[in-house]
């Protein structure tokens, strides 16, 4: 700790730390343009100038400025206003003063500063510059006028996302960011570009001069499109969600969220199932509520209850995921949320949990994906991963199909006999990740599609001593965002997963939101109900049609990928006739004389945590260490030899929302295939 | 002594007297009423009546979407909504103002930075119905372009007060 006073009040602050962030320790604030506390330091923008004694009698930069011993620090003095608001006057020769057409207005860093240490006006009289705006892709739109030169988006794409197709051309007035060729970002994570843009030069291109600050109304709320559980705003303005915006949450997603999240949200404004529909005469046609149950009521009275089987869709909340469960229990079928035909049993949460955090994975030293693609799956989490890589002293090997993840991956072969060829010793890699501390395993969908992948995995960790009870090496990577708390509340039935064995193996089969399984598998006399938001696959094939509520319409439950229960709020309410999930199948259960146990979201909530306690711990993080060392069951089949397909090929569209979502299409549209490391 | 000047002054009827002196008075110096719907009183250029959208001699209207009227208007009168034209330029696609909200303070004016939305010298525009009172963006623009010589002409009068 080194100590220091600033503007008189003395503070003790971590060796190493700069000037800035010992000001902020003392309460003190510093405007600064450049600086960003998760990027590297640029020093370029001088706002954040104050004086320092000892040293030359000349306003400092306190972000580029380390901290020394007995430092005396000013952050007020007339030297550091004066300082400021000649910076100011410099930074504002070039800025054009749209502010009333620019997104940016009212959430400007700019506005914001120059209101607070800038001068009243400007004597500059000469020709301001312009600026050439460029095309950065569907998502990010350029008024590159505005741009300050403060490099944050140079930093964020080099460093963060780890795609370094931004950078600055030129010196002085005729410095210009640019992308160099004219063609959209590849990350999957420029959506933050918007948000570390200081200034209004880069801004969403989906919600240009749709809405201004000050007039949407925000509720904190959970994001499904991954299973990562990012902590996310809705701002809503009427009965519209216009956008979504991150939440800082150290543990989880920082301050970064995924492209898809945020701008996928006008599919919540097509193709929606507004009314029930029923299917009569080999066409759906509009009906009533009472219409529908009383269809569905008619069709179970005539199917024994063992022929019921229901599939859980991939952003469900926990409480309809519940309801459902209870409701399949009082009739005798069966129920599963393992749509990508995943083999996984809820039997021990340590199976089928990122058992080392979504922080904590950055204490790995040696990490091996198997069939896992984080960056499609989980782009915020790649970003952590990477962040590790850059730390040093990770190694980081793939089984799969080799992908640009933004890091250095020794892919060691496409299929799971690599996995075997690691388990039996005859791999190289197999003494890297022996001699690691920390070694960690994250296992994907790709790979859990064999079932006897998640077994290897564990006693491969097991054997390399990544289980044991201070470290948990042991990651499963979910893609779905209801996927653990479905796992959670058990919803697996005994067998390989129903997606995989549908033909001919119900009479009645209910889909709460289900449509990323092959539909086709569904024999033409299987009666289906499909309750979800959106007419996608499911709600094509299905008898009936009960239109439930998206993420952002109704309060839920989720947990995420380290078994994080969080809960969102709803926005906005469900279009037209459309309800929460949970109640109507309570509505249902009473129509089918089982009528379920609860009325009330806070009962439904309680009946939860009687289900599994989990549920009543909200926001806690994972447990540290491993309960023991039993790994999943090994089946008696060896591991396959084929290559592990790519599950989320096409990042942009992977779920009823994305793909009724105009902007994502037109991102799958331009998304060109990234290329392969060159590792 | 009170009471005979009491006495001579009903005799002599004083008090009418003085009051046909005030009429005479009246009747002899010039008139302050007008004959109103055809003659109408001195207005100050700032005057604040019917609301109007302004466009620029080429014809492009003024306003630019910015909200701000919308921001500051205290009667919460004025909605819009916007989006990105054809051309990418940042423009209203509707702009209502309630006319029955709104308390004619001029916020809105001042607030626009463009001088689109303004406060016109008209200020009979009654109606039969409650509805017409809502405007829209067409009525607005219509109003903008009926009264633009004198709307143009009072922002000149006033501008070198501001």
């Amino acid at each position: 700790m080194v100590k220091l006073t600033v503007d008189g009040l003395e503070v003790d602050v971590p060796a190493g730390s700069n000037v800035l962030q010992a000001c902020e320790a003392a309460g003190r604030e510093i405007p600064r343009f450049c600086y960003h506390e998760r990027l590297s330091v640029a020093g370029n923008c001088r706002m954040c100038l104050v004086e320092v004694k000892p040293g030359p009698p000349k306003p400092m930069a306190s972000c580029a400025l380390p901290v020394a011993e007995n430092m005396q620090v000013f952050t007020d003095s007339e030297m550091v206003r004066a300082g400021r608001r000649g910076v100011m006057e410099f930074l504002l020769i070039n800025h054009p003063l749209d502010c009333p057409i620019c997104d940016q207005g009212g959430e400007c860093d700019l506005q914001d500063q120059s209101m607070g240490y800038g001068a009243d006006h400007t004597r500059y009289r000469e020709p301001k510059r312009a600026v050439r705006d460029k095309y950065l892709g569907p998502l990010v739109k350029t008024v590159m006028t505005r741009c300050i030169q403060c490099t944050r988006c140079v930093r964020f794409a080099t460093e963060i996302a780890g795609t370094p197709e931004l950078g600055a051309t030129a010196r002085g007035e005729a410095m210009e960011i640019t992308n160099y060729v004219e063609r959209a970002l590849t990350s999957e994570l420029s959506g933050n570009l918007i948000d570390i843009c200081p200034v209004g030069a880069l801004t969403s291109r989906p919600y240009a001069f749709a809405a201004r600050p000050w007039e949407l109304r925000k509720t904190d709320s959970i994001d499904v499109f991954d299973a990562l559980g990012s902590a996310i705003r809705v701002d809503v303005r009427g009965t519209e969600v216009l956008r979504v915006l991150p939440r800082v949450h150290e543990a989880v997603n920082e301050e970064w969220l995924a492209d898809k999240a945020r701008f996928a949200i006008d599919g919540l404004k097509h193709r929606r199932l507004d009314r029930p529909w029923l299917r009569v005469g080999g066409k759906l046609r509009p009906a009533g509520w009472t219409e529908a149950f009383s269809a569905i009521s008619a069709r179970v009275r005539a199917v024994p209850g063992n022929r019921v089987a229901a599939i859980v869709g991939d952003q469900c909340d926990a409480e309809a995921m519940l309801a459902l469960r209870d409701l399949m229990r009082s009739l005798g079928g069966s129920i599963d949320c393992r749509q990508d035909g995943a083999f996984l049993s809820p039997a021990r949460r340590d199976h089928y949990l990122f058992n080392s955090g979504i922080a904590g994975i950055e204490q790995a030293d040696a990490i091996l994906l198997v069939g896992a693609n984080p960056r499609h799956a989980a782009p915020v989490l790649n970003a952590r991963l990477r962040k590790a890589w850059l730390a040093g002293g990770l190694t980081i090997a793939g089984i799969g199909q080799p992908v640009d993840l933004t890091y250095a991956v020794n892919w060691l072969g496409t299929g799971l006999d690599t996995l075997a060829a690691l388990h039996a010793g005859e791999h190289p890699f197999r003494e890297t990740l022996a001699g690691a501390k920390r070694p960690a395993i994250i296992i994907g969908p790709a790979a859990l599609r064999d079932p006897a992948a998640a077994a290897l995995a564990w006693q491969l960790l097991l054997a390399v001593d990544g289980v044991r009870p201070d470290w948990h090496g042991y990651n499963v990577l979910h893609g779905a965002a209801s996927r653990v708390g479905a796992l959670d509340l058990g919803l697996v039935p005994t067998g390989a997963p129903l997606a995989r064995a549908l033909h001919g193996a119900a009479d009645l089969l209910y889909l709460l939101a289900a449509d990323e399984f092959d539909t086709k598998a569904i024999s033409p006399d299987t009666f289906v109900v499909y309750q979800g938001h959106h007419g996608d696959k499911g709600a094509a094939v299905a008898d009936v049609v009960l239109p439930g509520a998206a993420y952002t319409e109704k309060s839920g439950t989720y947990v995420n990928l380290e078994g994080r229960v969080q809960r969102g709020q709803a926005a906005v309410e469900p279009p037209g006739e459309a309800r929460p999930d949970w109640a109507i199948l309570r509505a249902l259960s009473d129509a089918l004389g089982h009528g379920l146990p609860y009325g009330s979201l806070d009962a439904v909530r309680q009946a939860l945590e009687a289900a599994n306690p989990v549920f009543g711990l909200l926001d806690a993080g994972p447990a540290l260490g491993a309960m023991g060392p039993e790994g999943p069951a090994m089946p008696d089949d060896s591991v396959g030899r084929a290559p592990l397909a790519e599950l989320y090929a096409n990042y942009y569209q992977t779920d009823p929302i994305s793909r009724a979502s105009p902007t994502m299409a037109e991102c799958a549209r331009v998304a060109a295939p990234y290329p392969v490391a060159a590792e | 002594m009170a009471r005979l000047d009491r006495a001579a002054r009903s005799l002599f009827l004083a008090e009418l007297l003085a009051g046909m002196r005030l009429t005479l008075k009246y009747m002899l110096k010039p008139k302050v009423t007008i004959n109103y719907p055809y003659e109408k009183g001195p207005m100050s250029p700032r005057f604040r009546g019917e609301h109007a959208l302004r466009r620029y001699p080429n014809g492009e209207e003024r306003c630019i979407a910015c909200k701000l009227c919308e921001a500051i208007c205290p009667a919460l009168a004025i909605t819009i909504e916007s989006e990105p034209r054809a051309d990418g330029s940042r423009r209203t696609t509707r702009y209502d103002i309630d006319m029955t909200k709104c308390i004619y303070c001029g916020l809105c004016e001042e607030a626009c930075p463009v001088d689109a939305i303004v406060e016109g010298p008209n200020f009979e525009f009654s109606t039969e119905t409650r509805e017409e009172l809502m405007y829209n963006k067409d009525k607005l623009l219509e109003n903008g372009d009926r009264w633009e010589p004198l709307l143009a002409k009072r922002l000149e009068l006033d501008a070198p007060y501001r």
